[in-house]
């Protein structure tokens, strides 16, 4: 049973699925899902503890040796972000109850939960698998769902942000597989591990640069690499709450997974860094990000556009770690794609419960007046948790930022550091916004009512906020978790 | 004229590649862009189909008489990816009833032009 937990973590969101659509039942469909869950976080636990006890875990499907048959393959980088997409699951399933009682006609929740299995079940093969050609088959599983979700969403504008998302993903989905058809042209291997082995042979060869090009730009759309973000802000507002939380929490950090995978693990990173200019673009389009997708930010009215584009902002952060290429900034990057979703999900997670008691079709800035008085628990929540965003000491968001920091330093680009340094004071400007109308603005109308969010909802929220603070201060399982990880990809990435 | 001839399949994967993005970018019908999407995605299948197959060559089933084999393994994965498209095909076509549904229009800037 237990050497076949690699399996069973894609396998059983797998399974939940189509059961959930025979069913058709909402109160099983929730059940299901929550298990679900539940158990892949246990499942993402084990393996990461049998990753840090014995290294890495190499499972054949169907008995086939790598490299002919499909490898799943658990190391540091691929069990941190297996934890990650997990633990927002098993965060925002039991959440979703109530959530989209408010916001989803009754009759579809049971393909709400279907969708949102697939998806789950999307990312984490996506993470587990060896296989270039499965991470394509994976990547849509996920992607296919996701548009469904998001198409899902209250107003009609949902579907044209899910189609323009569909759009731009299966755009980006097709250019991966481009740059891996040209891969397995050159290699004739489909095997991650086995294709960078062969790939030395080859390194310069122009259909390699090719493939390189397609990859970074299939994923980069994927990932919302900036300027290729723009499906991002409208799928993130207008999809049900708890979408927004899983999707804000998980879609990117997997597609980021996936560049780290192969820039470092399948492509020289030498080569990369050191001859083609990748550093430089990848430095300047992150700063590009977070600067001017902070700005975006600081003006927007609707409250969760305005945490989409900072979630624009935030990806800059984390390829800004990839462009610097070194131990620390890649630390910090690795620990921003957990720092980063569990305080995006904790703040959309409380989003969706200030949009369940406003009962408006929107949540506004303006709208948020009086939110200390009517919510207490939830504003102090998106106090927390938007101080984790800017980065304040204490909370997950300091952490990763302060590697990404050391990082700069060392390369000695302290006008790096400066652009880190102004973009979380504009985020300061931004959560500000939000902060004063939540607390220092009078309520409109008559004295606010003490409304609280149902205790389920406020139950997840609250833990998500915790887990802000918690990796905050205690950072043994994310800064080391993640420095295994670094060490791994510069360190030839087996 | 090898330039031509010798990679002809490659001329026509990257004609159809480039045609199905100008579609893409260029229409503001909906359903077109989605038939943009079809034909960017039936340029990859020929891309992967096209090098794995030998003139003269058969399928890998060892046999006397026959020493030259096709690559079955591109056969396969484009099996795989054909369902994708087709799946993401049948998504996008649903979609744009539902948006058809909603707004009464399937032009992009028509839509882009209506309040919510």
């Amino acid at each position: 049973m237990l050497e076949h937990l690699p399996a069973l973590q894609v396998v059983l969101p797998l399974v939940a699925a189509p059961l959930i659509v025979l069913a058709r039942h909402r109160g099983f469909a929730w059940l299901a899902t929550t298990a679900v869950s539940y158990l892949c976080l246990v499942i993402a636990i084990l393996l990461a503890s049998r990753v840090m006890e014995g290294g890495a875990v190499s499972y054949a499907i169907g008995n086939w040796p790598p490299p002919w048959g499909i490898e799943y393959r658990v190391d540091a980088l691929s069990s941190f972000v297996l934890v990650l997409v997990a633990l927002t699951a098993s965060f925002v399933a039991p959440y979703a109850h109530r959530s989209i009682a408010a916001e989803v006609p009754a009759e579809r929740h049971y393909i709400l939960y279907a969708m949102y299995c697939l998806c789950l079940a999307g990312l984490l093969g996506i993470t587990i698998t060896g296989d270039a050609f499965n991470v394509f088959v994976f990547l849509e599983i996920s992607s296919l769902a996701m548009y469904v979700l998001i198409a899902l969403g209250k107003r009609r504008k949902a579907l044209v942000a899910a189609y323009q998302y569909m759009l731009m993903g299966t755009v980006g989905a097709t250019f991966y597989v481009i740059g891996v058809g040209l891969l397995y042209l050159m290699t004739g291997t489909l095997n991650l591990a086995d294709m960078a082995e062969r790939l030395r042979a080859v390194e310069d060869v122009r259909p390699v640069l090719a493939a390189l090009a397609f990859i970074t730009v299939g994923i980069g759309l994927k990932l919302a690499l900036f300027p290729l973000h723009q499906w991002l802000p409208n799928a993130y507002a207008y999809a049900p709450s708890m979408v927004t939380a899983f999707l804000a929490a998980t879609a990117t950090k997997v597609s980021v997974y996936v560049l780290l995978r192969f820039y470092f693990g399948v492509f020289d990173p030498s080569a990369l860094f050191e001859r083609l200019p990748m550093r430089e673009v990848f430095i300047a389009l992150s700063v590009a990000a977070m600067l001017s997708a902070s700005l975006v930010a600081f003006y927007e009215q609707d409250v969760k556009r305005l945490f989409a584009w900072s979630s624009v902002a935030q990806i800059g952060y984390i390829t800004l770690g990839i462009g610097l290429d070194n131990q620390a900034s890649l630390t910090g990057s690795i620990t921003h794609l957990l720092n980063h979703g569990v305080t995006k999900g904790a703040i959309f997670v409380l989003l969706g419960a200030v949009a369940l008691r406003s009962g408006a079709i929107s949540v506004s800035v303006a709208s948020l007046s009086g939110l200390g008085r009517r919510m207490p628990l939830t504003a102090f929540g998106l106090v927390i948790a938007g101080l984790s965003l800017v980065g304040i000491p204490g909370t997950a968001g300091f952490i990763s930022k302060w590697y990404l920091i050391v990082g700069a330093l060392e390369r000695g680009m302290w006008w790096v550091v400066a652009v880190i340094v102004g973009a979380s004071i504009i985020a300061v400007g931004y959560v500000w916004r939000v902060v004063e109308a939540a607390y220092l603005h009078p309520a409109q109308g008559a004295t606010p009512v003490r409304h609280e969010a149902p205790a389920g909802m406020l139950a997840a929220a609250l833990g998500m906020v915790i887990l802000c603070v918690y990796f905050g201060i205690e950072t043994s399982f994310s800064v080391g978790a993640a420095r295994d990880a670094a060490l791994l990809l510069l360190g030839g990435a087996r | 004229m090898s330039a031509i001839t010798g990679h002809f399949s490659y001329w026509v994967t990257v004609f159809l590649m480039v045609a199905g993005l100008y579609i893409i970018i260029s229409r503001t019908n909906l359903l077109k862009k989605l038939i943009g999407l079809a034909i960017l995605q039936t340029s990859v299948y020929l891309l992967y189909i096209a090098p794995g197959k030998l003139i003269g060559g058969t399928a890998p089933i060892i046999a006397d008489g026959f020493s030259s084999y096709s690559n079955p393994l591109p056969h396969v994965l484009i099996l795989t990816a054909i369902v994708v498209g087709v799946a993401t095909l049948a998504l996008g076509l649903a979609l744009v009833v539902r948006i058809r549904e909603a707004y009464g229009t399937i032009e992009e800037d028509e839509i882009l032009g209506q309040e919510d």
